[in-house]
């Protein structure tokens, strides 16, 4: 029989130990983490960011990346869209018994090679196993450390009228992609997750651009859960114009077979830009010229105090893009 | 730009006051979502109709699905938005939170698929729709008595369009003065499905597509008829609709399905609305197996006005729960519970 993680291997005994030292330590291992003590101790100074996340995702392999993947950047663009440098994370595993060690070693294996791409050290871990049943293969919490260096914290600048609305490509990708394998329906190469790591466009964008009012990433709730969320938090009206949202034919045609609208399909390497109109060329020059921007566009604007999100529609009229209201599907991330 | 040129046609020919009802819950959604309500003239009122699947179940159906589960031990295999609708004692949705097993299917045929990986174990197929969905729910149980599937039975919430039609234009309690056809239920049942309504009530009844500029060229094609007095019954859905419709999907249905009387939320029981299983597939008949007998409950909702609504009676801004205590989050009622709901639109992309 396949040899797979079983109850024993979250007991603390030697089984545990064998599944840390021999599997986990030999695609994590630092010289932090390879110390073992019951924390890691490393020194830092100036003004550091702290996130967290857990990812639950059904199926665990999915076209575009993987459960292992998911849980590196997904903390990473937390820290990324606020002007943090990513610098740790701390990982923790729940394992349903039963997952063959090939699928955790590939996850494993996954999760090494992003966190070497974003240059962060995964530095504290820990490892349960619950009864077959009581999980649904294998749930990954991660938690990441930051440092934000001078001009790089955007909170406190003053969204106003005229402020435009700019989005690093194509939306609803990751939700869309998810919901269709769950469905078994077959699809084309073209259909996957836009999962990536967004250090790399964030951080050297705040660099060049104080114009950068606010960034997040559009994950469960879509672009206009996080729409709302800004018109909410500071009090003002946005307008998406319909024409100019950034979506690949795929996700239409998905999006009407499902009845799942994109702006509030989830997105994994997507950030939402609120910026000075001034600002607008230099930072659409900018995600033009990066892998992760090259399908940008300016998809709205501010249009002075309010709380509410509209949408200019492809015939012109003018409606109320709501925050989501209903479960679309548990469990995309 | 033609929806320009459209709406000034509209414009130039459009006189009366006019009441139009569209009864298909697909173009309600669009018509909201794509705020065409606010260019026409003001003249031009658009009513919503009972055209959204899930809005006209009954109570006392989502009551005896509840009541199977519970009693029998039924997985219970459904589509989307019929778990959240609330009936007397709450939602499937409660009834998956307490542990029951409740499946959210896309496509019927995966319900055979459920039931052949879980031999040991009794699934209820709740089938809802109208003519349009009723067939693959019908091809589903044929394959389903090929394949001599034992452990799967079959629940028909599945309505038909017209008699609905008959019923509100015979309860009177507003004036018509055009209908805009469903343009998914005529493409299985053609415009030959509509001509016994229409001959009836001679009312001008335009089928139409759903694209915003389908159906903005349909209400011009609408308020045409309407104001030239001559009452007329138009396809202007051609592409997909055919003058006798789909007939194999129709036979399709007609094997497996008969008519009889089916019980709407908001217009009560109408005869010859319904499809019920016929006698060859007794042995799928969830009703025939386990007929519990369901209470009708007094109204629990006292406030819900899911049945003006659906009448087009009332607007759901009238109704005291509306945006309050019923929300597409918390919905008291159906209309609230779809996004073809018409409570939903008006929820979700109506005005401030």
């Amino acid at each position: 029989m396949e040899d797979m993680i079983l109850l024993s291997h979250g007991s603390g005994g030697e089984s545990t130990r064998k599944l840390i030292e021999e599997e986990i330590l030999k695609y994590f291992g630092n010289e932090l983490l390879n110390e073992l003590y019951d924390s890691s101790i490393f020194e830092t100074s100036g003004r550091l960011a702290l996130t967290t996340d857990s990812f639950v995702i059904s199926p665990i392999f999915f076209n575009g990346g993987d459960i292992g993947k998911l849980s590196i950047y997904g903390t990473i663009n937390d820290l990324s869209v606020m002007g943090a440098k990513p610098l740790y994370l701390s990982v923790g595993f729940i394992i349903e018994e039963g997952l063959t060690l090939r699928e955790f070693r590939e996850i494993l294996k996954s999760m090494k090679l992003a966190s070497e791409e974003c240059g962060v050290k995964i530095i504290t871990g820990d490892t349960k196993v619950v009864e077959k049943g009581k999980g649904d293969k294998i749930f990954i919490n991660t938690s990441g450390l930051g440092i934000i260096e001078e001009g790089m914290d955007w909170r406190g600048r003053e969204i106003k009228e005229q402020d435009v609305v700019i989005i690093n490509g194509g939306i609803g990708e990751h939700g869309l992609c998810i919901m269709l394998q769950r469905l078994g329906i077959k699809t084309d190469a073209e259909v996957k997750s836009d999962l990536a790591p967004l250090n790399s466009l964030t951080l050297p964008l705040l660099k060049i651009s104080s114009g950068i009012k606010f960034m997040r990433d559009p994950t469960r709730g879509g672009v206009a859960g996080v729409l709302n969320e800004i018109a909410q938090k500071y009090n003002v009206e946005i307008e998406v114009n319909e024409e100019s949202l950034p979506i690949k034919s795929w996700v239409k045609s998905a999006s009407e077979i499902l009845g799942i609208d994109p702006l509030y399909s989830a997105n994994e390497g997507k950030v939402v830009i609120i910026a000075d109109k001034k600002e607008e060329e230099k930072i659409m020059n900018f995600l033009k010229a990066h892998p992760l921007g090259k399908d940008a566009k300016v998809i709205g604007e501010v249009k002075g105090k309010g709380r509410r999100v509209y949408l200019r529609t492809r015939i012109g009229t003018r409606r109320i893009l709501d925050p989501l209201k209903r479960d679309l599907l548990p469990r995309i991330c | 730009m033609e929806i320009k040129e459209l709406l000034q046609k509209i414009k130039s020919i459009s006189k009366k006051e006019i009441n139009i009802m569209e009864f298909c819950g697909t173009h309600t959604h669009e018509i909201f979502r794509y705020g065409i309500r606010q260019i026409l003239p003001e003249n031009v009122h658009l009513l919503s109709g009972p055209g959204c699947p899930v809005c006209v179940t009954a109570e006392e159906d989502i009551d005896y699905i509840i009541a199977l589960s519970e009693e029998y031990n039924l997985g219970i295999i459904t589509f989307g938005d019929l778990v959240n609708v609330p009936g007397s004692l709450g939602s499937l949705n409660h009834l998956r939170a307490k542990g029951k097993e409740i499946k959210v299917i896309y496509s019927p045929l995966e319900a055979l698929n459920i039931a052949k990986e879980n031999p040991n174990k009794k699934y209820l197929l709740v089938g809802i729709g109208f003519e349009t969905t009723a067939p693959n729910l019908a091809y589903t149980l044929i394959k389903a008595k090929e394949e001599n599937i034992k452990n799967l039975y079959f629940l028909s919430l599945h309505k038909l369009t017209p008699p609905a039609m008959k019923a509100i234009l015979d309860m009177g309690e507003i004036k018509l003065d055009g209908i805009i056809g469903p343009g998914h239920v005529s493409t299985i049942i053609g415009r030959t499905g509509w001509k016994e309504v229409f001959e009836a009530y001679r009312i001008p009844f335009v089928i139409m597509g759903f694209k915003p500029e389908e159906i903005i060229r349909g209400i011009y094609h609408l308020i045409k008829i309407i104001e030239e007095g001559e009452p007329k019954l138009l396809n202007t859905y051609e592409k997909s609709v055919k003058e006798e419709g789909n007939k194999y999907a129709l036979e399709t249905m007609y094997k497996i399905f008969k008519k009889g009387p089916a019980n709407w939320r908001g217009l009560g029981v109408i005869e010859n609305s319904g499809l019920l299983l016929k006698e060859e597939f007794e042995e799928f008949d969830v009703r025939k197996i386990y007929p519990l007998k369901i209470e009708k409950k007094p109204e629990k909702n006292n406030f819900c006005r899911c049945g003006e609504v659906l009448r087009g009676v009332l607007k759901p801004t009238d109704c005291p729960l509306f945006g309050k205590a019923c929300t597409p989050e918390n919905p008291k009622g159906p209309c609230m519970v779809s996004s073809e709901g018409t409570c939903s639109a008006y929820y979700l992309y109506g005005g401030e």
